[in-house]
């Protein structure tokens, strides 16, 4: 195998998305994603066996035309790497055996990926001509990496001090996502499925100090001291401020008064955005963290972005932002984080392991 | 003819037959649980193969069932055949799973000229079809496959696992009662189709209910 350039092929499948990548040790060769996002619109969220059904059907062809494009041959791959967890049950299940099968037909290794990790290996992918100096040593991540992911799915803080075998997961959401948050939130204001992008998007024509929305677990008794800190320091919730969306368009309709869609949608972005950035800095000032990278869907909306990049440049941390097809789920980074664990000379997970629908960030691969 | 068949609609099993082979088996695998596909089947096809010593190359076609069955176990195997299918460049058919339990029945020495397959549909329900049978020919589907409960099945002999949980339901064969479908009869009924000269179906998985998933009705508003 050859451990310095391999060639790997990733797979993922633990949401909505089937996703084949291809790269060559940190070059990307080819990111091909079949979505069942439509399907899912008229349900206002994911609805699990839809989306696995939809996997196994995306599945074969996703990976003829991730093959076609990248001009390589199964013959060609040194390994293959799956998303094994954490995801939905049913829908990891299928790119799980495919990847097998695809292991016993080639004969190739097989790598069981944890996706929040390989959220994060993507940002070792060396960008278009013109980007900073490509990094093609296998540890090439910073010393003090961190690493904030936002999606429909999750929302973490990670401490990252080795890619291939050392990740600390420092706060997440104890309830919803960020992202599932907004796909609520978008349904009681009838903007439609994903929420994200229909909320950002009226968000810019709202005051979001209209209103002001609770920010979850900032209260005293989370968040303790940097010395002695609480239970849940940098945790997140969002479900208490669905909630208070939920009573404040209530409000507005008991009164029999117009329902200010869109300063409530500032209101609501601004205090996830706030929470999320705050506390996401706090982890990264109190763990030494000096590089973050920002991944997951929501990496795609403005104001997370905007926010994130003015907070971090304050307290002095560099962050990365990857392409934004690199930041939703996609094949490319559970190839990317399969060629770093090659790279390291990590054994192959077999074909024997079982998909682990909330697999600990710890387990880097099975 | 050498077929590699996959059944995953109850447990998980593959079996390689072949119409060189005393009665037409190779190799077969089947596990008891009906939960484990995902670690089971990759590592006993594996097995099965160099049990057999044969390649993906020797294989003349794949063959799955494609149910009914619960549906997570049920797509492991068929995504796991459409894969291996791509990577040979093999045809790729499919069987309907309770086939494999109607076969079993006709080769058996209690079989009756009209009978149900029955398997474990959860929620209380059965998977289920009825088969005629004439002499020395593949048992004949008459109608089906359907979900619903046992109670509701006609009145006939009932084969298979289905048959044995709603026993106190149903004219339950105590000898299948049992009995779950596994790919080493779904190949044998595949290769005696083919060698017929019928037409197997293809891989598209037969789900039978929908995905369960309830479109949101509006918001109710507050007065
Ligand atoms: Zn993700």
């Amino acid at each position: 195998m050859n451990r310095t350039q391999p060639l790997v092929l990733g797979i993922e499948s633990s949401c909505d998305e089937t996703g084949v990548g291809i790269v060559r040790g940190t070059t990307l060769l080819t990111n091909t994603v079949s979505s069942s996002m439509d399907e899912h619109v008229r349900f206002g969220g994911v609805i699990p066996e839809i989306a696995s059904r939809a996997h196994l059907d995306a599945f074969v062809p996703t990976l003829e035309e991730a093959l076609a494009e990248a001009g390589v041959t199964l013959a060609d791959i040194d390994a293959i790497a799956v998303t094994s967890g954490p995801g939905l049950a049913g829908a990891l299940m299928v790119g799980v055996c495919a990847a097998k099968a695809l292991a016993v037909a080639t004969g190739k290794p097989l790598y069981a990926i944890n996706h929040l990790v390989a959220h994060v290996g993507v940002g070792l992918l060396q960008q278009g001509a013109g980007a900073p100096s490509p990094q093609t040593r296998p540890h090439a991540l910073p010393e003090n990496m961190g690493a904030l992911l936002v999606s429909g799915g999750h929302t973490e803080i990670l401490r990252i001090r080795s890619i291939t075998d050392d990740v600390e997961l420092l706060g997440s959401t104890i309830d919803d996502a960020a992202g599932e948050a907004y796909d609520k939130v978008a349904r009681l204001l009838g903007l439609g499925y994903p929420g994200g992008p229909a909320i950002d998007k009226l968000a810019r024509t709202g005051n979001a100090k209209a209103i002001r929305f609770p920010r979850g677990l900032t209260q005293p008794k989370y968040m303790g001291t940097a010395e002695e800190p609480g239970p849940h320091r940098y945790d997140w919730s969002f479900s208490g401020l669905k909630t208070a969306v939920a009573r404040c368009v209530e409000q507005f309709e008991a009164r029999g008064e117009e329902v200010p869609v869109a300063d409530i949608a500032a209101a609501f972005q601004e205090a996830v955005v706030d929470v999320i950035t705050a506390k996401a800095v706090l982890a990264c000032r109190e763990n030494g963290i000096t590089e973050v990278l920002l991944g997951g869907g929501v990496a795609a909306n403005s104001r997370l972005r905007q926010l994130t990049e003015q907070r971090c440049s304050a307290a002095g941390i560099r962050l990365t932002v990857p392409p934004l097809p690199l930041c939703t789920d996609n094949g490319a980074m559970v190839a990317a984080l399969g060629a770093q664990l090659v790279m390291a000379g990590v054994q192959p997970s077999g074909i024997g392991f079982a998909p682990d629908s909330s697999m600990p960030v710890t387990t880097v691969s099975a | 003819m050498l077929i590699l068949a996959i059944d995953t609609s109850a447990v998980a099993s593959a079996a390689l037959v072949s119409d060189d082979a005393p009665e037409s088996v190779l190799a077969s695998f089947a596990t008891e649980d009906t939960r484990t596909h995902a670690e089971v089947l990759a590592p006993g096809i594996d097995g099965l193969l160099a049990e057999a010593g044969v390649s993906g190359h020797d294989v003349d076609a794949i063959v799955t069932g494609v149910g009914p069955g619960p549906f997570t176990g049920l797509r492991s195997g068929i995504v796991t055949a459409r894969t291996l299918a791509f990577v040979w460049g093999k045809p790729l058919y499919g069987v309907m799973s309770l086939d494999a339990i109607a076969l079993e029945v006709a080769e058996s020495t209690d079989s009756a000229a009209e009978f149900i397959v029955a398997t474990d549909a959860r929620r209380k329900e059965v998977y289920w079809a009825r088969y005629t049978l004439s002499d020395a020919q593949l048992p004949h589907l008459e109608d089906g496959p359907h979900v619903g409960f046992a109670a509701d099945l006609p009145d006939l002999p009932v084969y298979g696992a289905g048959a044995g949980i709603y026993s106190d339901a149903v004219k339950a064969v105590a000898e299948f009662s049992t009995r779950q479908p596994e790919a080493l009869s779904l190949g044998q009924f595949a290769l005696a189709r083919l060698s017929a000269g019928e037409q197997l179906l293809d891989s598209t998985p037969l789900y039978l209910r929908e995905s369960d998933a309830q479109v949101p009705g509006p918001r109710k508003r507050a007065l």
